[in-house]
Parts: structure tokens; sequence; C-alpha cells
């Protein structure tokens, strides 16, 4: 296993792990855009934008493309969050340069305007999809109340009325400010041939202008919050809440994640015992997520709305409870081997370790290899478990609850 | 937190996902090694063991296939195999429930369960070095659980609130709604079971069940990843060896139906579930089915995602698949979008569908064979998927594909095949089920 990297002369970064037992490689497109780098007219823009780069290029159609991802048996997606959308594919090594040629060429679409009002109805459909699907938005609510102004507690999926609006000249904008060399890595795990990945990088990206491009970078203010909104045809209440945590660029995430194993865990957990077991839930679950400035305790639950107050008042002295008396010491060795576990199993795939080895180039500048993750889990000690927990409070949290209810008492 | 939009979506599909052929020909593998042997025993009791080592990896899984699927919920009590699921876990040989949790977890075990048409799926992924030690725990939980009266009410809670949570999610709803009048009866009964019965169960109910369908008999163990096939042999014949026979087959000859319904439900989007009848995974025609259903629905540049999403941007999801009992198959299509667009997406979709008996072209076959090359190949990256499939082959056939035969089969595959195929068995007979505010005109 070897970590290897190369920066074009524009900038364009290329980062690679070679493994020469995979079967497979895999190759993605890291670009530093996400919700968090729109402003309110063009809100959605980055994912819509996603979905655009498959509409053609200059050398393709739309037909092509697809045509192209398929004829190399490519397993291939694309995806946005607040800070980056990633446009990945895995094949079989012998595909390695058709895969990077069809990934570069899709980063500079045509973003034709017949096309652009097509997919328009696509982005639409998709927003009302998320609209009847649980939590019914609760989620994006919540980020909105925890973050306040901050560029975190924007929708990703914009909303019907700002993807309605949203003109192709805007998004041609948009694209010239944020898909500059400068903000896209290219990644690659698996079998890879790491020459080759650079000299095909430079045949498709070589040529992209340099652009300067910053994103606004803040201190998270987390807002305490509690929200009740009412969807009348829903069965089961949803809660969604969140909670300061470390941020991406901190050492105690580790220690972060082994907490949220601790407490919310699928199974085994403290949650799982004190409601998912019993029955008294659906779901009870607690995970840390990060960005590049914040972090944050994520909390979520489904239950039967008769539950869900005396459900909220259990996760809140669960939590407590463990601010107060600390985590066992048997309790974090559970965890480690859970977390350990699954290091191990998800990093069988190439395309399992493409997100993990560009996640911590694009967010550290790091390269860390399976068995250094493994280590950092080992030595996470009880007393940094408890230094997160006594540094980020879980119960200064904002919640949005949604579901039959009108109306719902908040924890004490 | 960090919701992340894709542009193409898994389908959220409630069916068990089909059974495809899962080995390539070795003469497309060049240099990549295909590992060919699968290995497999029948111990006296009438379990079988299968399993296929994959020496490259770290991990190993497991699969438990119990010949106790909803098939066999009595009628008046939908959701027994799901209490009796829930129930084995609460607590087995020498643990409680807390201490099976704990152990499992200890072993890294990344655990699922499942409840089919057939079977009850327990299936275990974990570190190579820890296998033995997860399949003791199984052979506790599948053979002495404890079925704890003390925890009979949570159980009922957690089967109430599974049954709850299904109505909140529309596109699974409709398959379920699809699924329930499309099978003959109780092939396609709803795992969640129903709210009378689920509050009806008692505890000899699940002990009698779990007496009924609990057994060596017709129980399949699938096992993929690192381990010596010898010693895997041992260890399951310690453990599953005395373990009674009992025998409970249940047939599905009976013909699939053709229903019509729509479904009120107070939501955006109109949910639209088409199934129609296909052949079983045993058939000798099986693989140009799949590979007509494939050309439909298979990668973005196939002609549902190309005709309903790409050129009229009707709906984000749609999808088809192939599904199979023993002696019944059919195929199964999705797609969700806007109450005012759906009666074009339906009518657009059944287009595709009824054109598709006009035949497949030849360069939509080879995307097929590429894409179904890496994916077979891929798939030797990952042992989870493969326990499963070869569990799953010898349900449906009496045994595991060899590599050689299924390498001959999707060789053999042509547009010639395919549309012969195509030809005598034109899809149609469609039963429609619709999940919005408002029905929509099915065409006869």
């Amino acid at each position: 296993m070897k970590f290897i990297r190369e920066t074009l002369d524009n900038g364009l970064e290329i980062v690679a792990e070679c493994n020469p037992a995979a079967y497979s490689t895999a190759v993605g497109f890291f670009v530093q855009a996400g919700s968090r780098d729109e402003a309110d007219a063009v809100a959605g823009v980055s994912h819509f934008l996603e979905h655009m780069a498959f509409k053609g290029t200059p050398r393709r159609t739309a037909d092509d493309v697809n045509r192209r991802f398929d004829e190399i048996g490519a397993h291939y997606n694309a995806c946005t969050s607040e800070e980056s959308t990633i446009f990945y594919a895995a094949v079989l090594p012998e595909y390695q340069d058709a895969a990077v040629e069809l990934l570069g060429d899709i980063l500079r679409p045509s973003l034709r305007t017949e096309d652009f009002d097509t997919e328009k109805q696509v982005i639409l459909e998709e927003i009302r999809m998320y609209e009847d699907l649980p939590p019914f938005g609760a989620d994006d609510k919540c980020r909105a109340a925890y973050f306040g102004a901050h560029p975190l507690g924007r929708s990703v999926l914009g909303t019907i009325e700002s993807i309605t609006h949203l003109t192709a000249e805007a998004m041609r904008a948009y694209h010239a400010s944020r898909y500059t060399p400068g903000n896209v890595t290219l990644v690659s795990t698996g079998r890879v041939d790491f020459d080759a990945l650079v000299r095909a990088a430079r045949r498709v990206c070589g040529h992209w202008e340099p652009r300067a491009s910053r994103r606004a970078r803040a201190d998270a203010v987390p807002c305490r919050r509690f929200e009740v909104l009412r969807k009348p045809g829903a069965t089961q209440q949803y809660a969604v809440e969140l909670a300061p945590g470390p941020g991406a660029k901190l050492d105690d995430r580790y220690a972060a994640k082994l907490l949220a194993t601790v407490l919310g865990d699928d199974t085994g957990s403290r949650l799982y015992w004190e409601l998912v077991e019993p029955g008294l839930a659906e779901n009870a679950s607690l995970t840390h997520c990060e960005f590049e400035d914040a972090g944050a305790m994520m909390t979520y639950l489904c239950c039967e709305p008769d539950d869900a107050v005396e459900n909220l008042q259990r996760i809140r002295d669960v939590y407590r409870r463990v601010r107060a008396e600390g985590v066992a010491p048997d309790e974090i060795e559970q965890a480690k081997n859970k977390v350990r576990s699954r290091i191990v199993l998800s990093s069988e795939r190439p395309r399992g370790r493409l997100f993990v080895v560009g996640s911590d180039w694009t967010y550290r500048r790091a390269y860390c290899s399976v068995a250094d993750d493994l280590a950092a889990v080992a030595q996470v000690t009880p007393d940094e478990i408890h230094a997160v927990l006594a540094h980020y409070p879980l119960d200064a949290s904002a919640t949005v609850t949604i579901g039959p209810l009108a109306e719902v008492a908040p924890p004490r | 937190m960090t919701k992340v939009h894709w542009i193409g979506s898994a389908p959220p599909s409630p069916l068990p996902s089909p059974p495809i052929p899962t080995r390539m020909p070795l003469c497309h593998a060049r240099e990549t090694p295909v590992n060919e042997t699968i290995h497999s025993h029948i111990f006296p009791n009438g379990l079988v063991l299968v399993a296929e080592p994959m020496p490259a990896l770290q991990s190993a899984a497991f699969t438990f296939l119990v010949p106790a699927g909803c098939a066999y919920d009595p009628t008046d009590r939908g959701g027994l195999s799901g209490f009796a699921c829930e129930l084995v876990l609460r607590g087995a040989g020498p643990r409680d429930s807390r201490q099976l949790v704990l152990d499992l977890d200890r072993l890294g075990v990344e655990r699922s369960e499942s409840i089919h048409d057939a079977h009850t799926g327990f299936g275990g992924v974990m570190l190579a070095e820890h296998l033995a030690d997860a399949l003791a725990i199984y052979a506790d939980v599948l053979r002495r659980p404890h079925l704890p009266a003390e925890h009979l009410e949570a159980v009922r809670h957690v089967m109430v609130q599974e049954y709850q949570a299904v109505e909140d999610e529309p596109a699974q709803k409709v398959m379920i709604e699809l699924r329930r009048r499309f099978y003959p009866n109780p092939w396609g009964r709803p795992c969640q079971g129903d709210l009378a019965a689920i509050h009806a169960t008692s505890l000899d109910d699940i002990k009698s069940f779990y007496k009924r369908n609990y057994h060596a008999g017709g129980t399949i163990l699938g096992v993929a990843g690192r381990f010596e096939w010898n010693d895997l042999v041992d260890t399951v014949g310690e453990l599953f060896g005395d373990w009674p026979a009992g025998a409970n087959g249940l047939a599905d000859h009976a013909p699939c139906r053709i229903a019509r319904d729509h479904l009120d439900y107070d939501s955006q989007q109109t949910q639209i579930g088409i199934a129609y009848p296909s052949v079983p995974y045993r058939d000798d025609r099986y693989f140009e089915a799949w590979g007509a259903v494939g050309v439909l629905s298979g990668g973005m540049s196939a002609r549902l995602f190309t005709e309903v999403r790409e050129r009229r941007g009707l709906c984000y999801s749609i999808y088809a698949v192939c599904h199979s009992l023993r002696h019944v198959g059919g195929v199964f299509c999705y797609a969700g979008t806007s109450a005012e667009r759906a009666q074009e997406t339906l009518d657009v979709t059944l287009g595709e569908l009824t054109r598709l008996a006009r035949g497949v072209e030849p360069s939509e076959l080879d995307r097929l064979k590429a894409r179904i090359k890496s994916a077979l190949i891929m798939q030797q990256e990952s042992s989870s998927a493969r326990g499963t499939n070869i569990a799953r082959d010898w349900h449906h056939l009496g045994r595991a594909r060899s590599l050689d035969e299924v390498s001959r089969r999707i060789d053999a595959l042509s547009c010639q095949s395919i549309n012969g195929y195509l030809a005598a068995n034109p899809p149609g007979d469609f039963t429609v089920v619709t999940l919005g505010p408002r029905p929509l005109e099915v065409p006869q």
C-alpha cells in the first residue's frame, strides 16, 4: 500500500493510495462546492449542477455520457453535500484511463439551457420525494436552526422556489467560480497506475485555467431552539437534535466518534438499551458529523407520537447521566471493537477507501492508512472521551420534531 | 447529518435483492484472478453448508437461511415470523439478551436480520478470526433461545414500531402492496404482518412457530471470506450436527395474479408499482429474462432511466428488477413522481415495458455484459454479498452454480436468445398498484 501525490501546474491535486492486490480501481473528483458556498438566490445550485454534469459536454451528449459509463462497466455515482460535490467511478483496472477521461470531461459540462429546463423537473421531483420521506425535511430545518446564519445552515437541495427561479446563467457563473483547478482533487484507490493517472489528468484537466476561489469560513455559534412542526398525515413522530461536536480538523474527533458509538450506535449502545430494545422507539441514535470548521453530534428519534415527549426526556437523561458519571472502560472497549471492525470491513473495497482517503486529504491534507486509523482509535483514552463530554455539551442542542403532534413539551 | 444527495438513487425496494448470475466468464477476466471454488456439505440432519473461500480478504461473512419466512405465518398471525426472529435474539444458551449483544459487539460482528417469503435470514460479517466464535453464538440463538416471556411486550412494541414506520415510507409501501396483490397467497405477504395480529400474538404462538420452523431441515448456511474449509466443516458439524432435522416445506406453484388498485395517501408524489409474470430463477430461460430486464433497468443508459427520467424529466427514481420464488417469478417495477405527472409517467413506463417485446439491440447487450463483468469481479472484494448469494442459489437450485456453468450461460446470451424469449413471453398482464392523492387510468 503506497500513498503518492502530485500537483498539476494549474493547481489541481492528485492523490492515490495504490494497492496492487485489489481487483478494481476507484477514481473520484472531489470538488469543493457545496451548499455552504451558495448565496440565497442560487440555493440548491451545487446539487443541481452535479446533475447537469451528466447532461453532456462539448464532446458528448447526455446519452453519450451515460452510455460510456455503462460501456466501461463503471459503478459510478455523484453526490453533493454541504461542503463538496464528488463524482466517482469504480472500474476494472484496464478502464482507469477511460474513467478519468470521462469524469474529467463532465466536470466541464455544456450546461445547455434546454437540458437545464428538463433536469430542473427531476430536481423538483427529488425535493418532493424527500418531502414525502421521513423525517420530512426536519433534518434540514434542524441544521438551519442550529447553525443559524452560518453557511452550514443551508439546505443542500434548495427549495421548490429557489430551484424554480434558478437560471442556467446563474449556474454557469457558479460553475466558473467553484470548479476551479485549485478546488478540485483527483483521488484514486485500489489497483492504481499512478503515472497513467497523472498523464490522464494532465490530458483532461491540464488546460483548465486557474482562477482564485475562496470559501467563507466562520466559527459556528450553535443556537439552542426547540421547534415543533406539524405533519398531520404522518404516522410516527420524528425528532432531529444537533449539539456541538469537534470539527474535521480537530484530534478529538476520534474520541467523539467513540462517544457516539457508546451512546447511540444501532445496537448495544445506551440509547439502544434505553429506547430501542424495550420497543419504545423504532430508532434512536447518535452520530458525529464533521465539517471543515465545525462539528456536530446528531440525535435521531423515530417513535409513536404518544411516546415522543417521554422519549425526548429519556434521551436527555441519558446525556445528563453520562456527563455526570462518565463512560465505563468496558463500554469504551466495546465501542473500539465495533469501530475497528467497521474500519477494516469498509476498507476492503477500493470504492470504500476512496471516500476516506479523499476526505482525509481534502479536510486535513493528511494521509492515514487503515493501520493508522486503527491505531488512532486504539489510543483514545477514557480521559479524552470525558474531555469531549465536558467540552461539547450534548444537551445544548437545537431540536426539530415533526409528526402528527401539534404540541410537544421540550425535555427539562 | 451530512445528507448527501446522489444523482442515481438505489432502489428503495422492500423485495429481497433479485437472484442474479453472480459469476463471470473466465475468458473476460484476463489477469484478474477469479475464484471458482465453492464447497458444500450436507449434514445428516439436512443442514446445508455452502461456502466460498476469498483468501485475499480479512473478513468473513455468514448467512443462515432458516425456513421460517413470513409465508409460514398463520393467516391470523401475520408477523409471527418477525416476532420469532426478534425473540430468539433476546437471550440464548448461557447469555441473556444483553450479554448476547455485548458478546457479538465484542467480536465486532455487523449483524443483520431479514424476513423473506420462505426464510428468516440471520447474517453477520466480521474479521475472519472471529468467525468460529460468532457461529457458536448463533448456534445458541437458533437452537437454544430462551424466548423469554418478560421480553414479549417489548418485542410487540418493536413489531408495532416497524409496522408504523412503513406507513411513513410510501415508496416501500407501494411495493409491499404490489407484491401482496401479485404473488399467490401466502407468498406475497408482507413481513411486517398486520396490526391486529401483532396485538393478538402470544408467547405460545411464538414458541410453536419456533418449534415448527427452526430446525436443520431446510436451513442453509452460506459462508464467504477467509476460512479453512475443513476447519469450517468441523466447526459447523460440532455446533449444528445434532440439531434435529424437521421439515416444513411449502409449495409455491400457484400462478401470479393480475390486479389493479389505488390506495389513497396524503403525499406530494404518487408512487407507481408495476409487476408482470416472468420465469423463476431455476428456469432454463432465466438468464434471458434477466438480460431483458437489465436492458430495461441496469445502469443509467438503460431504457427506463433514459426515456422516463433523462428525456422527459418525469421522475427522480425509477427501476425494474427480477424477483423469484422457487417456482414462480416476476418483474417488479417502481416509479415515484408528482401527482400531476404520474399519469404520463405510468403511460411512458408501460409503453417501455411493452416495447421490450420488440427486442433488444446488440449495443444494449454489450453494455449490460460490461456492467456484469465488473460487478462480478468487484463482488470478490466483499464477503458479505457472497455468503448470501450462494445460500440463495442453493435454495433455488439445490446447488450453487459453478463458475464454468454461469460463464457459459452469460457467454451464450445473445440478442437472438433474449429476443426469442421476449417474443414468446412478451411483458404483459400487468399488475398495477398506485399510492397517492388520486387514482390513475390504467390502460387495459
